[in-house]
């Protein structure tokens, strides 16, 4: 068989059939226990696409906040037949939404569920991850022994390094790290359940903010949340059954930089996950980068979505900068850009609220911030030290 | 910038002295800067591994660096994010880009943050952080 054809087995063949998400918070905290957080977004999720806890035969956790036997034996799935944690961090819930298509295309199971959530905010901080528990860190012996000794502990430091470097090659610019931050402010005043919905964003405020590791300021960074989302999918023919419109995954890829597990000495240091998956995502959709009527585009912080538009194909690598400004990635713009607000105006929760958000604007669900007849849409996934995840979805 | 032999007794995270990171830093403690060179097809590489993944041979040798270079990207921490570092702020850690073609996250001593620049020359110089562990930074050259 053709690789190609290979390539193209899984286009349409499986579904996004149910979405959930519970309130997103901060102070004083969710007041649940992380698997009760994420409980909620799960029971939400199946209650949406019609199904039963039980119907549940497929279960992808987000790797280090819950084992699948624990969701199984809560929700009271008996026969589980599929379980599977993807170790690409931020990047693993469009990934396990890869790997869910390709379980119930093959009869592996029937309905999948991906849930995802945290006490980011009230619990522990993932930017003080390396002081608590350094082999949860990506990278492992490597960050312990060749990145900590000399300070680089935590996300933000690690990707300015790669944001510092663009600007040197690219001309890439503090306003337009800025106009990023600000797009996702203004989609997050449309989105009564963003946390920073009332609070709008100037680039005088931008710039004012306090630098947090250069060239990431305070609102460069995302917002650590107490929060959870989840999805279910399912095969295009049980979709039919179900109570909502489907939305139909077209493509879907996942990949990482090289090497992986260690920043510096990459031979091509703006490589990254996505440059890889994402041609491969596009040919098995069947479409390209300017079919897309918008994308959720992971962005825990602001340069990773430049770099993001850049390796997925939205503009050539070094044109990302110019991309974002003038309202380029804001709805109205050439590509809408986080309809919900992301990561860094909705909410932190590990990067699924972007497919819930997908999956609502495909629905035309998303009310004032809805794309006018959105068709076609893209979500990723960004983790550890590059890892990259993209789906392409059609309604 | 504030890497001295107080480090270890406040708490901040050293690499652990053992395998090729052990071997790596043995070196750094007579002074020496040295880079895996692969015996097949003589690339350097860091950080150590088993394995060249230009010709997937076995073999290597430690070879001693020229310990000149330039830097290649940095970010200034204003915020640490790791309670051990609380007390450096601001502080730079830096990619430095070796002669030798390997990259290496060190820091620049005697440098404040804004003036580093990507280019700039660069030579190593050790900091004693214990008897056991001299971590391999830099200062400004003139080449």
């Amino acid at each position: 068989m053709r690789r190609g054809m290979q390539r193209e087995m899984l286009r349409d063949k499986a579904c996004i059939v149910g979405v959930g998400e519970t309130p997103f918070c901060r102070k004083p905290g969710s007041g649940l226990s992380e698997m009760g957080i994420q409980l909620r977004a799960a029971l939400a999720a199946i209650e949406d696409a019609g199904l039963k806890p039980a119907d549940i035969d497929g279960i992808m956790p987000f790797p280090n906040v819950g084992k699948a036997e624990a969701f199984a034996a809560e929700l009271g799935c008996t026969s589980l037949r599929f379980a599977a944690t993807l170790h690409m961090g931020g990047a693993a819930p469009v990934a396990s939404l890869r790997a869910a298509a390709m379980a119930v295309a093959t009869g592996v199971a029937d309905h999948v569920l991906v849930p995802g959530g945290w006490n980011g905010f009230s619990g522990a901080r993932v930017r003080e991850t390396a002081a608590n528990d350094v082999n949860s860190i990506p990278g492992g012996g490597i960050a312990r022994d060749f990145y900590l000794p000399f300070g680089l502990t935590a996300p933000p430091q690690w990707y300015a390094l790669m944001a510092r470097r663009h600007m040197h090659e690219f001309g890439t610019t503090e306003k337009q790290l800025g106009a990023v931050a600000i797009a996702m402010r203004r989609h997050a005043q449309l989105n009564p359940a963003a946390l920073m919905h009332g609070k709008p964003l100037t680039m005088e405020q931008y710039l004012a903010s306090p630098m947090i590791s250069s060239p990431y300021r305070l609102f460069d960074c995302s917002l650590e949340t107490d929060g959870a989302a989840a999805f279910v999918v399912t095969s295009a023919e049980r979709a039919r059954d179900l109570r909502r419109d489907p939305v139909f995954i077209m493509g879907a890829a996942a990949s990482q930089p090289y090497p992986a597990d260690e920043i510096c000495g990459r031979p091509d240091f703006h490589r990254i996950g996505l440059t890889t998956a994402a041609p491969e995502a596009f040919r098995m959709a069947g479409v390209g980068p300017a079919d897309v009527d918008f994308a959720q585009i992971y962005d825990c912080f602001t340069f990773e979505v430049i770099q993001q538009l850049e390796e997925a194909g939205f503009c050539a690598r070094g044109e990302g900068g110019a991309f974002v400004e003038d309202g380029g990635i804001e709805l109205g713009g050439r590509l809408p850009v986080n309809t919900h607000g992301g990561l860094l105006s909705q909410a932190h929760v590990l990067g699924i609220a972007h497919v819930v958000e997908a999956v609502r604007q495909l629905r035309g669900q998303a009310e004032a911030r809805q794309v006018a007849g959105a068709e076609i849409g893209v979500v990723t996934g960004w983790g550890d030290f590059g890892d990259g995840s993209i789906a392409i979805l059609r309604r | 910038m504030n890497m001295d032999a107080a480090s270890a007794d406040r708490g901040k995270p050293l690499p652990a002295l053992e395998g090729l990171a052990g071997e790596f830093y043995r070196w750094g403690a007579q002074g020496e800067l040295r880079f895996q060179r692969c015996s097949g097809c003589g690339r350097y590489r860091h950080v150590p591994r088993e394995l060249c993944a230009h010709c997937g041979s076995p073999k290597w040798v430690w070879e001693g660096s020229s310990g000149r270079g330039k830097v290649f990207s940095w970010t200034v921490v204003e915020r640490p994010l790791h309670p051990a570092f609380a007390g450096d702020a601001p502080y730079a850690p830096v990619i430095v880009e070796l002669d030798e073609g390997v990259r290496m996250l060190s820091r620049v001593l005697d440098c404040a943050p804004d003036e580093l620049s990507i280019g700039m020359a660069v030579e190593v110089a050790f900091s004693r952080v214990t008897d056991e562990l001299y971590l391999p930074c830099f200062r400004r050259s003139e080449v």
